[in-house]
C-alpha cells in the first residue's frame, strides 16, 4: 500500500490553489490600500488647497483674515532654520562618520558611540525639543531663536546623516585606498582626496533626505517655543521665527473651514519643497549609482 | 637523487653576488596572529633588474612583496621581526617614515585600481600629494608617465574622462603610469596581469621589459611562464620560506632543489 | 621611450624639496583625527544631554509631586489651582497606548501583507513602482497626516460609525498613525524576507508547495526575527508620534478609554503645555520633563528590544 494517497493529494490541490489565489488577492489589496490612501490624501489636499494658492499666498504674512493670509514669514523661517541646520549637521555628521570609519579603533568607546547613534535615531523628535528647550533656549540663553531651532534640528537629524555617511564611506573600495597609500599618501591625504570625494554623492543624498525630514518636523520647534503667529521675517539668527509646519499646525487647529483650506494650500507648498529636495537626492543617487 | 648531491656541491644563494642590491632582506619573519606566514627570509634584490617571486597560492609571496613597502601593516594583526634594508636604511626604523618609503617604492596591484577621477587626475595624484602644484610641470609629468606606461596614444584625446571608462588592461597600464609619475626607485608588482586578458598581459609584460632600464622591479606572479619570460632573477616561495633564489634561467633549467623542480614541472601548486 | 634624464631628476628632487613642508602635514595628521573625534563626542553629548536634562528637571518635578502618585493616580488634571491638580500619568499612558494599539491593528496586517506581496509575489517591475510610492508615504510630514486625520478621516468615521464620533477622538489619529507606519513595517519586513536565501524557497516550490505555503511556512518563519523587530520599531514610532495625535486626538486625558471620545497622549500634553503661557519654574513646566522622561524610557525600551530581537534571533543561512 502506498504511503501517500495520490487521490487525496489531488483532491486537496484545489483547495490549496484556491487558498493561494485568495491570499495573493488579499496581499495585493493590502498593498493597494497604501496607494489608495496616498491618492486620497493628495486629492483632498489639492481640492482644498488649490483655490487659495496664489502668489499673494506665498508673499503675504499671516493674518486673522483668511483671504489675506500667507506663508511668507513661515517660508523664510524654514529657510533660516535650515541655513543653520544644514552646515552644522553636515559637519558634525560627516566628521563623526569619518572618525568612526577611518580613525576609530575597534574598542569599547567606538562601540558605545555606534550604539549611541543608532539609539539616538529612535528617540521621538519631541524629546529633542525638550533637549533644545533646556540647553539652547534656557542654559545658553539663546531664547526661542533661529539659532536655537537650527541647532536642535541639527541634533535631531545628526544620527541619520552619520549612518548615511558611514554607509557611503564603506562603499569606497579598499583597493583604491591602498593605491593611495601605496603612492606615499598620508591617511588624511587619502581621506581628503580619495575617500571623501568618492563617498560624497552618498553623503549628499543622505544629508538632503535628512534635511527634508527636518523641513517637515513640527514638534521639536513647538516645544522650543517657536511662535505660531509671526508677522515678520527673521533678520538674523537671533530673531524669533516660525516655520512652515508650525504655521500649518496653527491653521489646522482653528475651527473655521477657511483656515483649513489655507492649511491645505500651505501643505501643497510644503510638499512641493519636499518633492524638490527628494528629487535632487534621487538624482544624485542615480547619477553616481554603482561606480565601483 | 642526484639533485640532492647537486645541492651539496653548489649551495644555493651563494655563488653569485655580482649586483648592486636595492633591498637586503635579513631574517624576515612575519605572523598573522598565530599564523607564521614568512619564515627567515634572507636574500637581496638587485637594482635595475626584474626579480620574480613565484610559488603556489598561500606561500606568502604576496605578503612578502607587501612588506617591501610596508603595505602589509594595514592588516591590524600583523607582527614582524628581522630587517629589510633599502638603500642602506632599515625600513622598519621608526625614523624612516612609511610615506617616504612608499614614495621611493611604488606599487602596482593585483586588480587595476584607478581612482574614480579623470585619467589626468589619476596620474597627477602622486605629484600633487607630494606638493607639486605647478600646472605646467604636472602636464609634463602626466604625458611622460602615460608615455612611459605605453598608454599615451590611447588616452591622449580623453585625458579628462573618468578612468573607469577604460578597459581592464588600459586601467592597469594607467595604474603603472600613476606609479611612474612620482618617479620611484623600485616598482613592486603584485600579480599585475592576473585580472587581464592575454593581449593586455602581453602589453604589460613588454612594458616591464622597458621599465627595467630605469627602475628596479619586483614582480609576484602565479604564472611560471611569465616569470621565465620577463624576469632576470627568480625566487621560489613555499610555505613562507624561500626554497630557491637564483637567476631565472638557472632556476628553470637546472633547479637545485627537488621541491623547485616539482613545482616548475607542474607536479604540485 | 626616450626619457629626459634631467627632467626626471627634477621631479624626484622636487618631491624631495617638498619634504620640508611635510612636517606641516605631519601636524595635520595629528590634529585632524582629534577634530573628528570631537565631532563624535558631540553626538554622544546629545544623548548625555537628553538624559541629563530629562533627569534633572524630572527630579525637580518629583520633589513636588510624589513619584508614587505620578505612577498610580489615574487622573491627569494639571491646569487648576495647585492643591486640586492631579498628575497621574496613567491617564496619558492610556491615551498613548490606545492610539498605539489602534495604529498597530492597522499597520501590522497591512504592512506585513504588503511586504509578503512585494517579496514573494510581485515582479521586479511592480516592485520598482510600488517601493518608491511607499517611500513617498514614509516621507510625508506628520503635520500633513494630522491634517488628513482631522479633516478627512474623522468626518468619514463620523458618517460610518452609528451614533457618530467626537471631533477629537482616539480612533482617527490611531488609524492615521497606523497608515503612517505601514511603509516602515512593509520595508523592514521585506528586507528581512529578502534576506532569506532563494534556495530555501526553491526547495519548497520543487516539492509542489504553492507560493502562499512557501511564504507562510518557509519565508515568514525564517524571517520572523526581522519581521517582529519591525513591529516593535513601529510601536516605538507610534508611541513617539506627536502631531497627528495633537491635532486629531484632542486634549482630554483619561484612563477611561472610549475610542470615539477625546483622549490625550504623552506627546500631545507636552505640545499643549509648550503652546500655553505656562511660566518657567511652575509644576506644570517641570511636568513636561517627567512626561518626556516616561516617553523616552518607553521608546528606548522598544528600540533596545527591537535590536535585541534582530540580533539574538538572527537566522544564519
Amino acid at each position: 500500500m502506498p504511503l501517500i494517497n495520490k487521490e487525496s493529494v489531488k483532491k486537496r490541490m484545489g483547495t490549496r490553489l484556491a487558498a493561494n489565489g485568495f491570499a495573493k488577492f488579499l496581499f495585493i489589496l493590502a498593498t493597494c490600500f497604501s496607494l489608495l490612501v496616498l491618492g486620497v490624501l493628495i486629492y483632498r489636499i489639492l481640492s482644498e488647497g488649490l483655490p487659495y494658492l496664489s502668489l499673494d499666498f506665498i508673499t503675504n504674512f499671516a493674518s486673522r483674515m483668511p483671504e489675506r493670509a500667507g506663508i511668507w514669514a513661515a517660508l523664510l523661517g524654514t529657510i533660516w532654520v535650515m541655513a543653520v541646520t544644514a552646515p552644522v549637521s553636515f559637519i558634525l555628521g560627516v566628521g563623526t562618520a569619518i572618525y568612526l570609519e577611518e580613525y576609530a579603533k575597534k574598542n569599547a568607546f567606538t562601540k558605545f558611540v555606534q550604539i549611541n547613534i543608532s539609539n539616538l535615531a529612535g528617540v521621538p523628535s519631541i524629546v529633542f525639543g525638550l533637549l533644545g528647550l533646556t540647553i539652547f533656549v534656557r542654559l545658553l540663553g539663546l531664547g526661542s531663536s533661529v539659532l536655537a531651532g537650527g541647532l536642535t534640528m541639527s541634533l535631531l537629524i545628526l544620527p541619520v546623516i552619520v549612518v548615511a555617511s558611514q554607509e557611503a564611506i564603506r562603499t569606497v573600495p579598499r583597493e583604491i585606498r591602498e593605491a593611495s597609500f601605496g603612492m606615499g599618501a598620508t591617511k588624511w591625504q587619502t581621506i581628503r582626496r580619495i575617500v571623501f570625494p568618492a563617498a560624497l554623492p552618498g553623503i549628499l543624498t543622505g544629508t538632503i533626505l535628512a534635511l527634508s525630514r527636518a523641513v517637515g518636523e513640527t514638534a521639536p520647534l513647538l516645544v522650543l517655543g517657536a511662535l505660531a503667529y509671526v508677522a515678520f521675517v527673521p533678520e538674523n539668527i537671533f530673531s524669533q521665527f516660525t516655520v512652515l509646519p508650525i504655521q500649518l499646525y496653527n491653521w489646522t487647529s482653528r475651527p473655521q473651514e477657511d483656515f483649513h483650506m489655507l492649511a491645505a494650500s500651505g501643505i501643497i507648498i510644503l510638499l512641493i519643497i519636499l518633492l524638490i529636495m527628494n528629487s535632487i537626492a534621487v538624482l544624485i543617487r542615480n547619477k553616481f549609482h554603482k561606480r565601483f | 637523487m642526484d639533485i640532492t648531491i647537486n645541492k651539496q656541491i653548489v649551495p644555493k644563494n651563494e655563488k653569485e653576488q655580482d649586483f648592486t642590491p636595492v633591498f637586503k632582506i635579513n631574517n624576515l619573519n612575519l605572523w598573522y596572529g598565530q599564523d607564521h606566514a614568512l619564515k627567515d627570509i634572507k636574500f637581496d634584490i638587485p637594482e635595475k633588474q626584474v626579480t620574480a617571486i613565484i610559488g603556489p597560492s598561500g606561500c606568502g609571496k604576496s605578503t612578502f612583496i607587501k612588506t617591501l613597502n610596508r603595505m602589509v601593516e594595514m592588516v591590524p594583526i600583523v607582527r614582524m621581526s628581522g630587517e629589510i634594508v633599502y638603500r642602506d636604511k632599515n625600513i622598519f626604523n621608526a625614523k624612516y617614515g612609511v610615506e617616504e618609503l612608499r614614495t621611493q617604492v611604488g606599487m602596482v596591484f593585483q586588480k587595476p585600481n584607478p581612482f574614480p577621477k579623470s585619467i589626468y587626475e589619476n596620474v597627477a595624484y602622486g605629484p600633487r600629494i607630494h606638493g607639486i602644484k605647478n600646472k605646467k610641470v604636472l602636464d609634463e609629468v602626466v604625458e611622460k608617465s602615460l608615455r612611459g606606461a605605453a598608454i599615451w596614444d590611447e588616452v591622449k584625446d580623453r585625458l579628462n574622462e573618468n578612468a573607469y571608462g577604460l578597459s581592464g588592461g588600459q586601467q592597469q597600464r594607467l595604474c603603472i603610469a600613476r606609479c611612474l609619475a612620482i618617479e620611484p626607485d623600485v616598482i613592486l608588482m603584485d600579480e599585475p596581469t592576473s585580472a587581464l586578458d592575454p593581449i593586455s598581459t602581453l602589453k604589460v609584460e613588454e612594458l616591464v621589459q622597458e621599465l627595467k632600464k630605469d627602475y628596479s622591479i619586483v614582480i609576484v606572479t602565479h604564472n611560471m611562464q611569465q616569470a621565465a619570460r620577463i624576469s632576470d632573477r627568480t625566487a621560489f616561495f613555499l610555505n613562507g620560506e624561500v626554497v630557491e633564489y637564483t637567476d631565472t634561467s638557472t632556476l628553470f633549467s637546472n633547479p637545485s632543489d627537488k621541491r623547485t623542480e616539482d613545482y616548475i614541472t607542474g607536479r604540485f601548486g | 621611450m626616450s626619457r629626459d634624464k634631467t627632467n626626471q631628476k627634477s621631479i624626484r628632487s622636487m618631491i624631495q624639496e617638498n619634504k620640508s613642508s611635510r612636517s606641516q602635514s605631519a601636524v595635520m595628521e595629528k590634529v585632524v583625527p582629534k577634530i573628528f573625534l570631537i565631532c563624535a563626542i558631540i553626538s554622544i553629548f546629545t544623548t548625555i544631554g537628553i538624559v541629563f536634562t530629562l533627569l534633572t528637571e524630572t527630579f525637580t518635578f518629583f520633589n513636588r509631586i510624589s513619584i508614587v502618585e505620578f505612577f498610580t493616580n489615574t487622573r491627569w488634571f494639571p491646569f487648576t489651582s495647585d492643591e486640586n491638580a492631579d498628575f497621574g500619568i496613567i491617564a496619558l499612558i492610556m491615551g498613548t497606548l490606545t492610539v498605539t494599539a489602534i495604529a498597530m491593528v492597522v499597520a501590522i496586517p497591512i504592512g506585513l501583507a504588503a511586504a509578503i506581496y512585494l517579496s514573494e509575489y510581485a515582479s521586479a517591475k511592480t516592485r520598482k513602482i510600488i517601493k518608491p510610492i511607499l517611500e513617498v508615504l514614509a516621507g510625508i510630514p506628520t503635520i500633513v497626516y494630522g491634517f488628513f486625520a482631522l479633516t478627512f478621516v474623522t468626518p468619514l468615521l463620523d458618517k460610518i460609525i452609528p451614533g457618530g464620533i467626537s471631533i477629537f477622538n482616539a480612533l482617527s489619529p490611531g488609524i492615521v498613525v497606523g497608515i503612517m507606519i505601514i511603509p516602515m513595517i512593509a520595508s523592514l519586513s521585506e528586507d528581512a524576507m529578502n534576506a532569506v536565501p532563494n534556495s530555501m524557497r526553491e526547495g519548497a516550490l520543487a516539492l509542489g508547495a504553492t507560493r502562499f505555503e512557501v511564504a507562510m511556512k518557509v519565508v515568514l518563519p525564517a524571517a520572523l526575527s526581522g519581521v517582529i523587530a519591525s513591529f516593535v520599531l513601529g510601536i516605538s514610532r507610534a508611541i513617539g508620534e506627536t502631531m497627528i495625535v495633537t491635532i486629531a486626538g484632542g486634549s482630554r486625558p483619561t484612563a477611561d478609554i472610549n475610542v470615539t471620545e477625546s483622549i490625550q497622549t504623552m506627546t500631545a500634553y507636552i505640545v499643549q503645555v509648550s503652546q500655553g503661557d505656562t511660566g518657567y519654574g511652575t509644576t506644570i513646566y517641570y511636568s513636561i520633563y517627567a512626561v518626556g522622561m516616561t516617553l523616552f524610557v518607553f521608546t528606548l525600551i522598544m528600540n533596545l528590544l527591537a535590536q535585541f530581537i534582530s540580533r539574538k534571533f538572527r537566522e544564519e543561512y
